[in-house]
């Protein structure tokens, strides 16, 4: 675990990179978090998918697997790899502050 | 490619049983190492060609004869319609636990962007045509052109 300042905010991070309390999280983390990830810009498309997954853990307690993401988020899988071409599921995840999901499909 | 920290950036799987329990694994493990954000491709062999046949991919089922797994005698596994009735009962399962039939699985890894191959020698033995695969498969390919793409990364048989 590490501390990371993150949009001017110190925040803990887990080896992965991954926010340890998802309600240190705001929308500003977002855009840092993203370039992290080779993502220079967020666009509409993915906000959807962020926020998504966003109420997903705060519903569910974790995140959405992919094929949840493409069935439900309004986001079909294909978009979903050109949205997050490091993986949708993960990196989303990653970006909105939330455990990665530990799904395995 | 080819970060030298020990991560793996790209797998090459081959599914080479036509059967459902010697399908899914190679599907798991593609759809996977995609959500990982590898590059992955799937190569399908011999029977293991029935996952991306056009009228076959929708009636896989499970081998209850000669599969001990399944503990269930051989003489019962024989039975008409116990295969059948296996199956049902493995897609119920599976569906509790969010694994989708072989049919949509297939075209879901195709659209995270993994590729999909038949083999030719396989093709060329059971006279299919490259019209009997599902549009999703990229390539009737050689086992040599199937090295070449899977240089560098790591090879997974199944």
């Amino acid at each position: 675990m590490t501390t990371k300042t993150i949009a001017g905010h110190e925040v803990e991070v887990n080896d992965e990179g991954f926010l340890v309390d998802p309600g240190q999280w705001t929308e500003e983390m977002a855009a840092d978090l993203a370039r992290d990830e080779g993502i220079d810009a967020l666009g509409d498309r993915h906000w959807r998918v962020l926020r998504f997954v966003r109420r997903e853990y705060e519903e569910k307690g974790s995140g959405p697997t992919v094929r949840a993401l493409g069935k439900t988020s309004g986001v079909p899988v294909k978009e979903l790899y050109e949205l997050f071409p490091k993986g949708p599921a993960k990196v989303a995840a990653k970006i909105a502050g939330i455990p990665k999901p530990r799904g395995c499909i | 490619m080819a970060a030298n920290d020990g991560r793996i950036e790209k797998v090459s799987i081959i599914i080479s049983k036509g059967s459902l329990e010697g399908i899914y694994p190679g599907l798991i493990m593609a759809n996977g190492a995609r959500a990982e954000g590898m590059e992955a491709n799937l190569f399908f062999t011999f029977f293991g060609l029935d996952a991306i046949h056009r009228t076959r991919i929708g009636k896989i089922k499970i081998a209850t004869v000669g599969n001990p797994g399944l503990h269930l005698p051989t003489w019962l596994g024989a039975i008409p319609g116990v295969s059948a009735a296996m199956t049902r009962y493995m897609a119920r399962q599976m569906d509790k636990y969010d694994i989708p039939p072989i049919p949509e699985f297939v075209e879901m890894i195709a659209d995270t962007g993994a590729g999909l191959y038949g083999c030719k020698a396989s093709v060329d033995l059971f006279g299919f045509r490259r019209e009997d695969f599902i549009d999703q498969v990229k390539d009737i390919i050689t086992v040599g052109e199937f090295y070449e793409m899977a240089a560098g990364g790591e090879i997974v048989f199944t």
